[in-house]
């Protein structure tokens, strides 16, 4: 594990994203079990692991929206849980399986996300323009979200995340149910965001994406950090998938079934 | 495959019961309060086997036939038809039509509203306890006469699922359905006063339906009571025939049905119109009012309550048409207020998990309180003002208006800050976004009575001085009174309202994430 503690080396860049003992327990299921981690800023993260690994309440715990029962979370040296303002200025969130009030246009969500945040009315409207072209919104800015598809829902939901230029973007699941198209053209945008400095922690269970889009990753699984740090360093000269397979363990599972092959 | 979809129908009404001891509590509520409506029901059809066989045959023929009626327009209107054996959802599970019909027909029988049915229609059987061909005419009558009403639903649900699947059909009918139940009282009024003032109207209307697919079924204890076998065999035919046509219409309507997927409309639609959001000024409160305005507007579960307010009025001028005078309409100010008021006090729960936007973008509690609590006092405001003066002008008791004027506005405020403080700190279940306002909530009933009602009590403690200030002016008659009472409701009400808006802008910043855990719970 490549858990990096603020007095080792890399205490002259302050990570965009540390983790610091997270655990969370919904009754008496441990969802999540004291994950620290390090995102580096500037770095484009991918968080991986299978369905009920912990994802999502590891993310949300990060954000802001859910009060974990250890640790806590620094957004660029800001605890999330100390000073919850000042860190969720730092960051642009896209939550997995929330509602939006899609009984806005999606122009009107956009705009309502940039002036919830104190916004200029004039920045709001120039950037909420911009983001829509981006995102090939612009053609249904004037529908409301609730008519929206899947895909289209998610776009909206980005950009309500984006309006304040944030330096940290925690996106989770942000491809689930979007078109190769549209996926290539959110890549696009957060490779530009990555390189003009920002830093993006995305997290997925596709790991062919990961492996393509990512430069570092975490891999998640029963509320724990199995391995941790570069893709390259992680995947240790095989397929991300084969080693996430390896990690998590099970897989292989051909046996039984033979009734299948006798149709 | 009967057997298994009414046992999956069974263990579905059973599920229900098992998700919460608050669930339980509210569906014991509801079932007691069907029992109740049953078993009157029953009392009436026991007492007409003492009444002459007129005046048994027009109430049983007459009730049937709204029954049938109410079973074809009820779970359209309220678009909140039993969807737990959605027939789209066994498309992939290749079951012989005829078994899926017969199964789904059955299974309408599962639950509330069929047993209540199906229960009434057999006591038909009492009522007609006067010979045994008449017994065994109103039970084939009884049979044939719910069989119709499940199938109609089904029919009438099915023919129109594409159409009431698109969300703006949803919208409109969910509204438009409030306006006959809030004016339930007067229409009811009206009905049973042309009734009595035409008794040899109904018989005439009741042989008439007897012969309609409608009135038919429930006509054969009755004909066969007073000897028209004739009659009886006929309307037989005529209540077969028309099961036998539903079940094709239904059969026909489900293997399209089956195979065309569900309408979604809408088309794109450039943008460049941004609404309240251009309008009201550009900080967070603004935005926030902003939102929650254009949800008064677009959203059905609010735009339900703010249709209820123009109703008021004209429940309270038929009431006091009624009664010859015009003293209670002076409630009408102090009542909207708290109707209004008080729609806000679960505006967190209808906002559901979107209210992580809020959380997410960090807006400051007290931006969130003010601008839901402006929004709504942006029409409350006048709408309360014009309601607790209009009644003067009939009555002509203008002593009164000041007292009047000063408890309404105590309770739009005072109402308005405790709402903020209650929906910052507990949720309610109410009907999801995008459902039907009428539609069951999900969640815990219990703790939802618990906090109304309890807020409620509050709102009555907190309201106290105006209240005796009224009390005062209508013991001594001196309109001085109600002049204090107008400023201590100004001043009172609008102290509360900044406490309220403060406090609750408090909570929300120290528990906003345990507030968006709760709402988590049903999305």
């Amino acid at each position: 594990m490549s858990v990096q503690l603020p007095d080792s080396a890399s205490t002259f860049r302050v990570p965009a994203l540390a983790l610091r003992g997270l655990a969370k327990r919904f009754g008496g299921k441990i969802a999540v079990d004291g994950i620290s981690l390090d995102v580096p800023a500037g770095s484009f993260y991918g968080v991986v692991g299978p369905n009920g690994a912990g994802k999502t309440t590891t993310l949300s715990m990060a954000t802001g929206l859910l009060r974990p029962d250890f640790g806590t979370a620094f957004i660029h040296g800001v605890d999330v849980w100390a000073k919850p303002l000042e860190a969720k200025k730092l960051m642009g969130i896209l939550p997995d399986g929330v509602r939006l009030f899609d009984r806005l246009t999606g122009e009107q969500l956009v705009t309502y996300a940039g002036l919830l945040r104190g916004m200029d009315r004039e920045i709001v409207a120039q950037r909420v323009g911009e983001l829509l072209e981006a995102l090939d919104l612009s053609g249904d800015a004037g529908t409301l979200v609730v008519d929206y598809s899947a895909g289209m829902t998610k776009k909206i939901a980005l950009a309500s995340a984006l309006i304040h230029a944030p330096r940290l973007l925690v996106l989770d699941e942000p491809f689930e149910s979007v078109d190769p198209i549209s996926a290539a053209n959110i890549r696009g945008i957060l490779d530009n965001y990555v390189s003009s400095g920002g830093t993006v922690i995305v997290s997925s269970h596709v790991m062919d994406l990961v492996q393509r889009m990512c430069d570092h990753v975490a891999v998640v699984a029963a509320g724990r950090v199995l391995a941790a740090g570069t893709v390259d360093e992680v995947r240790d000269g095989a397929t991300l998938e084969d080693r996430f397979v390896q990690l998590v363990g099970g897989g292989n599972r051909t046996k039984g079934l033979e009734w299948l092959r006798t149709f | 495959m009967v057997a298994h979809l009414l046992s999956l129908k069974w263990r579905l009404l059973l599920n229900g019961f098992r998700r919460s001891p608050g669930q339980i509590v509210g569906i014991a509520i509801g079932g007691l309060y069907a029992l109740g409506v049953v078993a009157a029901l029953i009392a009436v059809l026991v007492a007409l086997r003492w009444a002459d066989t007129e005046t048994a045959h027009t109430a049983v023929v007459l009730g049937g036939a709204a029954a049938i009626l109410a079973w074809a327009v009820v779970p359209l209107m309220a678009s909140a038809a039993d969807m737990t054996l959605d027939p789209s959802r066994f498309t992939t599970s290749a079951i012989p039509m005829r078994q899926l019909l017969t199964g789904l027909a059955l299974a309408g029988f599962i639950g509330l509203p069929g047993l209540s049915t199906l229960l009434v229609a057999l006591f038909t059987a009492a009522t007609w306890w006067r010979s045994a061909p008449a017994v065994a005419g109103a039970l084939v009558g009884a049979v044939l006469g719910v069989l119709s009403c499940v199938v109609l639903s089904k029919v009438v649900t099915t023919a129109t699922a594409s159409l009431a699947a698109s969300r703006r059909f949803k919208d409109a009918s969910s509204i438009v359905v409030f306006v006959p139940l809030v004016l339930m009282g007067p229409i009811v009024a009206g009905v049973v006063g042309g009734v009595s003032s035409s008794t040899d109207y109904l018989p005439g209307l009741a042989r008439t339906v007897s012969w309609t697919p409608l009135g038919a079924p429930w006509a054969l204890g009755g004909d066969l009571a007073s000897g028209d076998a004739a009659g009886a065999g006929i309307k037989t035919l005529i209540s077969l025939a028309t099961l036998l046509a539903l079940f094709a219409c239904w059969n026909a309507l489900l293997k399209r049905a089956l195979v065309t997927p569900r309408y979604s409309g809408g088309s794109g639609k450039r943008g460049g119109k941004l609404g309240l959001f251009g309008l009201l000024p550009a900080t967070p409160t603004g935005a926030v009012a902003a939102r929650a305005l254009t949800y008064w507007l677009r959203d059905p579960r609010y735009a339900a309550a703010l249709t209820v307010v123009p109703l008021l009025p004209v429940i309270f001028l038929f009431e006091s048409g009624q009664s010859g005078g015009y003293s209670m309409l002076m409630v009408l100010g102090p009542l909207t207020a708290f109707v209004l008021a008080w729609s806000i006090a679960a505006d967190v729960s209808y906002d559901n998990t979107a209210f992580a936007l809020h959380l997410a973008t960090g807006v400051r509690g007290i931006d969130d309180r003010l601008g839901r609590a402006l929004a709504c006092l942006a029409f409350a405001l006048p709408v309360v003002l014009i309601f607790a003066v209009g009644p003067f002008f009939l009555t002509g008791d203008w002593g009164w208006l000041p007292g009047i004027l000063g408890l309404s506005l105590g309770v739009l405020f005072t109402g308005l800050g405790l709402s903020s403080i209650v929906s910052a700190r507990y949720t309610s279940s109410v009907p999801l976004p995008g459902d039907s306002p009428f539609k069951k909530p999900p969640g815990n009933v219990a703790q939802t009575l618990a906090v109304q009602f309890g807020g409620m009590a509050v709102l009555l403690v907190l309201l106290l001085p105006e209240l005796v200030l009224v009390i005062v002016q209508s013991v001594t008659g001196d309109p001085l009174w109600g002049w204090i009472n107008l400023a201590m409701g100004a001043l009172l009400g609008v102290v509360l309202f900044v406490a309220g808006v403060r406090i609750g802008g408090r909570w929300l910043d120290r528990r906003g994430p345990e507030l968006f855990a709760q709402l988590s719970v049903h999305r």
